[in-house]
């Protein structure tokens, strides 16, 4: 894989988990208790064995760079090749408006000219997996496609989410293709990881460029079916799409499954995420727990059920926690309860709080709340 | 290389004997601690805390580990384009060489690491010692005091005493005698091991030292003595947090059971401004499931808890089958226990499997002995081992 590079690509397309991204890109969302939305996609990258990646940033970047930083967690701090991040052109322009994910890889056009690797992979980080791209990659080459989609047929899918749907023929080739369309016929759904020449990822540009269109999925593939040989690749592993809030809170709880668990951290590779020094999490005598995914540095004192913990939350005595997601250095007071409850980072449920949403739609605790 | 005012030299070439088979492959200082740490990582961490940014290890026995832990030292910041962390193991020079044939000639062999740096102050270090220490404010009475020679010292239990190199102050804390291991101490100021010297004086001492056959050529023993005999200012540091050698089995498990305590007996491994860093493996959040009952532990990142866990602490990676019990143990990392097994006051070396319906820290008794299995064991299904058993 030394002759294909990967590009991140943090176009939001219209997804929008209210107010948990409020403050930071999608990609740099926490999920599963230790890790951002981006450590999947970068961490399969690196497991496949590309030593090149470029992540094209949106608006907030902040958080991103700060989880990110020179690439060492993954092991993208070298001299040759590494980790190159790609800031987004339109924050210098006049209106400040984000035109589309074109825009920023026009922008940064000579790092894709720079780069030595003859193919690229283009993978958006919300949709979670643990896959290695070796066996698609070798597909696409035998297969001589001009692009590669690499797809998954879901047995259900949400109506509050957003997926790519392809149409493939016999010869899965695509015959048709959908951006977050209302309507869903197809149950086939794009991983949103797109393999190709860089040639043609440089084609596409030119051309989107060049007709005022700024968007790579939907201008640069869907809407080129007829002019680029495209080809699907089925894969049947498991994929969490964070489409939307319910998506997420869902999400994050479906990972407590063993098998999912298993599928998600023990499969293709390590998860890779910053590494930050917490000790141990420690439970006090008073601790009860049921079905947990916990980040170091926590403190249980209290009753934690079918919940994820991040890093360093404290749940005080007495407080009970259930089917509820609980972000970096949250704390929770004695006796307060919180039930089918999502809280960002920082918040402060302060003691005898009763807190509860609905297990379909989650109530939502803004970043650094007191309570 | 720039100046440096400060270079800690830390001795890690300790073999840790009275630890038996949990430092049979790896040096005393690789020892797993705490869950997530090993013992390096207490000194290495307090010198970064303390801004010393200039740290020789010194190693000798079983350093494969031990040097691959270190690495290019990022993981406490160590790093440096100017000094940073430096593995020092002996080596051969035109005159031949020799290992490290005391704590002193472990320094005085490494001579030309120092110079490189020309530092003023010369702080030494063990790296097996669990403290959090600001090596800073020793450094700040030493040369406020005008001493040639700081020695950090802790109050120990008049009982404890003859376990101890111990220090006779007078009231201006000036060290004016010194016990090795005494039988009738005069005084309960224990050395912990740690000390500074103006580097040029500790030099020429060092000199005198190697030349004379008949020294041990240690620090307690030879050098410090030397300094008092020749009235030189040689200064206690009183130190009084928490700290303990855990070089015996006993040791080892104790201070572990005290981690589990209130926030006051034992070290505070969560305080932010002092954090304690290591070479942290990456792993998944930790997994407790449905059949999980855990209870006054520590449980790192990557394990899989589906047992009972009470009183114990489990390092990363470890699997913790349904139905086993889990008691007042200290579980290594990477360790698998199996349905049904039942573990009781005993510590675990890595990557041993325990495989079902073991019993293992049993007895008819009240009061139960440390058991300790090794690295890499396995224990067979159903096999009983009784409490206070080595195996390994």
């Amino acid at each position: 894989m030394n002759n294909v590079m990967g590009i991140i690509n943090n176009n939001p397309q219209g997804i929008s988990l209210k107010e948990i991204p409020a403050h930071r890109s999608l990609a740099s969302t926490p999920i599963a208790a230790r890790h951002r939305l981006i450590d999947f996609p970068l961490s399969n990258m690196v497991n496949s064995g590309i030593k090149n990646v470029g992540i094209l940033l949106e608006s907030r970047f902040r958080s991103l760079l700060d989880h990110i930083g020179p690439g060492k967690a993954w092991g993208l701090d070298t001299k040759k090749d590494g980790l190159f991040l790609l800031p987004p052109a339109h924050i210098y322009g006049d209106n400040q408006i984000y035109k589309g994910d074109i825009e920023n890889l026009y922008t940064n056009l000579d790092y894709l000219h720079r780069s030595s690797q003859e193919y690229v992979i283009v993978a958006y980080p919300f949709i979670v997996c643990n896959i290695n791209y070796r066996r698609a990659f070798d597909h696409h080459i035998k297969s001589g496609a001009d692009i590669t989609v690499i797809y998954k047929d879901l047995e259900t899918m949400h109506r509050d989410s957003h997926y790519t749907t392809i149409k493939t023929d016999n010869e899965e080739k695509l015959i048709d293709m959908k951006v977050n369309p209302d309507t869903r016929r197809d149950t086939r759904v794009s991983l949103k990881r797109y393999i190709m020449k860089k040639d043609i990822l440089l084609e596409i540009i030119d051309n989107s460029v060049a007709t005022g269109q700024w968007d790579f999925e939907k201008n640069g593939i869907a809407s080129r079916l007829s002019y680029y040989d495209v080809l699907g690749f089925p894969v049947h592993d498991y994929i969490a799409i964070i489409g939307s809030v319910s998506e997420y809170y869902r999400r994050n709880l479906e990972m407590l499954q063993p098998e999912i668990f298993q599928d998600l951290f023990e499969g293709i590779g390590p998860i890779y995420t910053k590494h930050k020094d917490e000790a141990a999490t420690k439970y006090t005598i008073n601790s009860r727990v049921n079905n947990l995914l916990a980040a170091n540095g926590c403190l249980i004192d209290g009753e934690v059920e079918n919940s994820v913990l991040f890093r360093g939350v404290k749940i005080r005595q007495g407080a009970r926690v259930k089917n509820s997601v609980v972000m970096q250095k949250s704390e929770v007071k004695e006796n307060a309860v919180l039930e089918n409850v999502i809280v960002d980072k920082n918040v402060r449920i302060n003691p005898g709080k009763e807190l509860r949403g609905d297990p379909a739609f989650p109530l939502i605790i803004e970043k650094n709340s007191i309570i | 290389m720039s100046k440096k005012e400060i270079v800690a030299m830390l001795l890690a070439g300790g073999k840790g004997t009275r630890l038996g088979v949990l430092t049979k492959n790896i040096a005393k200082p690789a020892v797993p601690f705490g869950a997530e740490y090993r013992l390096i990582d207490f000194p290495l961490s307090n010198c970064t805390n303390s801004g010393i940014d200039t740290v020789g290890v010194l190693t000798q026995y079983e350093p494969l580990v031990l040097n691959s832990y270190i690495g290019n030292g990022s993981s406490w910041d160590l790093d440096r384009r100017d000094g940073g962390v430096t593995v020092l193991p002996p080596y051969l020079r035109e005159t031949g060489g020799s290992w490290y044939k005391g704590t002193a000639d472990a320094i005085y062999q490494n001579i030309n690491y120092i110079e490189l740096y020309d530092p003023e102050y010369i702080l030494v270090l063990s790296g097996d010692h669990i403290y959090k220490m600001d090596y800073s404010r020793m450094l700040a009475q030493h040369k406020q005091w005008g001493s040639e020679a700081s020695i950090a010292v802790l109050e120990v239990p008049w009982e404890e005493t003859q376990r101890f190199g111990i220090m006779n102050t007078n009231e201006e804390d000036r060290i004016i005698e010194f016990q090795e291991k005494p039988e009738e101490a005069k005084s309960n100021l224990a050395s912990l091991g740690i000390y500074i010297f103006n580097w040029p004086l500790l030099r020429d001492y060092l000199d005198k030292d190697a030349s004379n056959d008949d020294s041990a050529h240690d620090f307690g023993k030879n050098i410090i003595p030397a300094m008092l005999e020749d009235n030189r200012r040689v200064f206690a540091y009183t130190f009084d947090g928490y700290w303990k050698d855990v070089g015996t089995i006993k040791s080892y498990w104790e201070t572990h059971m005290d981690l589990l305590a209130e926030k006051s007996k034992g070290l505070n491994l969560y305080d932010r401004s002092w954090v304690i860093s290591s070479v942290n493996p990456n792993r998944p959040p930790q997994f407790v499931g449905r059949t999980a009952n855990i209870s006054h532990s520590m449980i790192n990142k990557g394990t899989k808890i589906r047992g009972k866990v009470e009183n114990s602490v489990i390092f990363f990676g470890v699997d913790i089958g349904e139905g086993a019990v889990i008691k007042g143990s200290v579980i290594m990392p990477n360790v698998t226990i199996e349905e049904g097994a039942y573990i009781n006051k005993t510590i675990i070396g890595q990557d041993s499997v325990i495989k079902d319906n073991a019993r293992i820290g049993v007895g008819e008794t009240e009061e139960f002995e440390i058991t300790v299995i090794g690295e890499g064991e396995t224990i067979s299904n159903g096999r009983i081992i009784e409490h206070g058993s080595v195996i390994g």
